[in-house]
């Protein structure tokens, strides 16, 4: 896809994950929006999904997703983006973001399949567990030969789990070369800078010594770097080692008051700083 | 597992570094590349399973009940039961019968939080053949299930080619004075309890409840319709466990006397299994004390 139509579409996406937020005053605006260039990237050009539809004009959705690119989210907590991606993919109606994490909403504050909204294949919010789920999906595919990849995304602060480096360890073991984790580089997590709460060091030494490549995205908010990266992750895949992305964001971006600082991991803004934010995002694709 | 191998091709198996424990040697042999080493790692173990269920396969994740359970509850909850992942986690060495290896190992919890998860099926066979049995059961049926065994320290006295029916319990003896419900190696204790009863003519009906959850209720009320009194056993903590699952059945629908027999909030210890079971009040003794005593409060 072009990548002004890129740039639209996360536009878009951050004007939808703002109104959420500030639709129902909770959920996390700020790691969804330094995340939106690559899940779009991921979504409206990388992977390859199942592009039919069923009677209703939305798109087909398989859990099992064969012979599918599969995205998994492990830091659920980004959901806003996720769900705003999806709509907007085609899988189900934007205006059900309007229903972002009120009562029976299919729109959880973390995204859950127990509801079957299409698109989610796994619960996430909890930490760490993801990379793990996405390695088991990985192998499956390897075991039906279904030659398309598995994608998953995680928070910086959520390496602090140790599952995390059980998977890591996991999918070098078994060689899963089918396998795309990025890493969220934002540097922040609820209680500060990650440097402070609890460093992780050298992140890419570190996955590197685990038996990953790694590829390093400089700049996560820039579309053209952000495409390009994810064009090389999917070229060093299918060589005997899982693909690491570690992905510098800023947490917030797109909204100028938003970057630069933890406060707004998990806050919502209020009506004044709704309208100062959508200022910033324009409508591309007009609002659910 | 080997069964199982030959006969459904969507069965894979994972293990946490205890394969000969598990007893895996010929699945492994019959179909190497539908197994799965874990290493020592069973929170990423549940998460692969998890993955592995979403891709179509249908994962048995195999290791201690202790790992199995309290060690990776959180992802149990949300990878395999909120996610509704067909994951068969398949446990053994539960309980005080794992003897010498002692408390660290000896998982008496897992009944009570496995029981307390929404969608998960909560199973716990009698002997070697009920197991097998209920193996291939859980393959057939669609949903998270978590099949708890122990060391093979009873008899085998369930039929070998019995067809097990998930939360269908089964009528061991009927009887009409007291109702025995009994889950995994009690249920043999509660046979030998039965036998010394009717030598004092009393009649006990023992039913084992295999199926923690879903729980026969039905099979529960007709029975202590007749006999007006129960006494349940289990290797688990009273706190949670079977007899609390019973007991929330007659509160609820058929008030009656109930004696409980299992472990009385405390650790295990190391031991042999039969002097532990004997110390923790949990054999067939403990079982016909619990019957005097339910008569007398009848």
């Amino acid at each position: 896809m072009e990548l002004t139509e890129l740039k639209n579409i996360a536009s878009q996406v951050r004007r939808d994950i703002v109104r959420m937020v500030h639709s129902c005053q909770s959920g996390h605006p700020g790691g969804s929006l330094g995340c939106t260039d690559v899940v779009v990237s991921l979504y409206f050009d990388i992977m390859k999904i199942n592009e039919e539809k069923d009677e209703t004009g939305f798109l087909k959705f398989s859990r099992k997703g064969e012979n599918e690119d599969l995205f998994f989210l492990s830091n659920g907590h980004i959901s806003p983006l996720f769900y705003s991606v999806l709509a907007r993919r085609g899988y189900f109606s934007i205006d059900e973001l309007s229903t972002f994490r009120k009562i029976n909403s299919r729109l959880q504050g973390h995204p859950a399949t127990h509801e079957h909204l299409p698109g989610i294949r796994v619960a996430s919010g909890s930490l760490g567990q993801g990379l793990s789920v996405a390695a088991g999906t990985a192998y499956a595919k390897k075991l039906r030969k279904d030659d398309r990849q598995v994608f998953v995304l995680m928070g910086d602060g959520e390496q602090q789990e140790g599952q995390v480096w059980e998977a890591a360890q996991f999918a070098a073991h078994h060689e899963l070369d089918n396998l795309i984790a990025i890493i969220d580089w934002n540097g922040q997590q609820i209680d500060g800078p990650t440097e402070k709460v609890m460093s992780n060091k050298d992140l890419k030494a570190k996955y590197e010594a685990f038996g990953w490549y790694t590829v390093v995205l400089a700049n996560g908010n820039d579309m053209q770097l952000t495409v390009d990266a994810l064009k090389d992750a999917k070229q060093k895949a299918g060589n005997d080692k899982p693909v690491l992305v570690l992905m510098k964001s800023d947490m917030g971006f797109g909204v100028d008051y938003m970057m630069g600082t933890h406060k707004w991991h998990g806050a919502a803004p209020n009506d004044e700083q709704l309208e100062l934010a959508l200022l910033q995002l324009p409508a591309t694709f007009g609002d659910y | 597992m080997a069964a199982l191998g030959k006969t459904n091709p969507n069965v894979v198996a994972l293990c946490a570094d205890l394969v000969a424990s598990l007893k895996l040697d010929a699945f492994i042999k019959d179909n190497p590349q539908r197994f799965i080493q874990c290493g020592i790692a069973e929170a990423n173990m549940i998460g692969v399973a998890a993955g592995l269920a979403i891709g179509g396969y249908i994962p048995f994740a195999t290791t201690f009940a202790n790992f199995g359970s309290g060690r990776v509850y959180d992802q149990i909850r949300q990878s395999v039961a909120y996610s509704n992942t067909n994951v068969k986690i398949c446990v053994s060495h539960a309980g005080l019968t794992l003897g010498e290896d002692g408390a660290t190992h000896q998982i008496l919890e897992d009944l009570a939080m496995m029981r307390a998860m929404p969608e998960m099926t909560v199973i716990n066979p009698c002997d070697f053949n009920q197991t097998k049995a209920a193996t291939i059961a859980i393959a057939d049926f669609e949903g998270p299930v978590y099949l708890r065994f122990g060391r093979p320290v009873v008899p085998v006295f369930s039929e070998a080619d019995q067809k097990f029916e998930i939360g269908k319990a089964w009528m061991v003896n009927e009887g009409k004075d007291v109702s025995i419900f009994a889950t995994g190696h009690l249920v043999w204790e509660a046979i030998l309890a039965g036998e010394i009863l009717e030598q004092v003519g009393i009649g006990a009906e023992i039913i084992n409840l295999h199926t923690i959850k879903p729980l026969d209720e039905q099979s529960i009320l007709q029975s202590v319709s007749k006999t007006k009194c129960a006494v349940t056993a289990e290797e688990h903590q009273l706190n949670g466990g079977l007899g609390d699952a019973v007991c929330q059945v007659l509160s609820r629908h058929l008030p009656s006397p109930v004696e409980m027999i299992g472990v009385n909030n405390s650790f295990g210890e190391s031991g042999t299994p039969g002097l532990l079971m004997e110390k923790y009040g949990l054999n067939s003794r403990n079982i016909v004390h619990a019957v005097h005593k339910v008569l007398g409060r009848k």
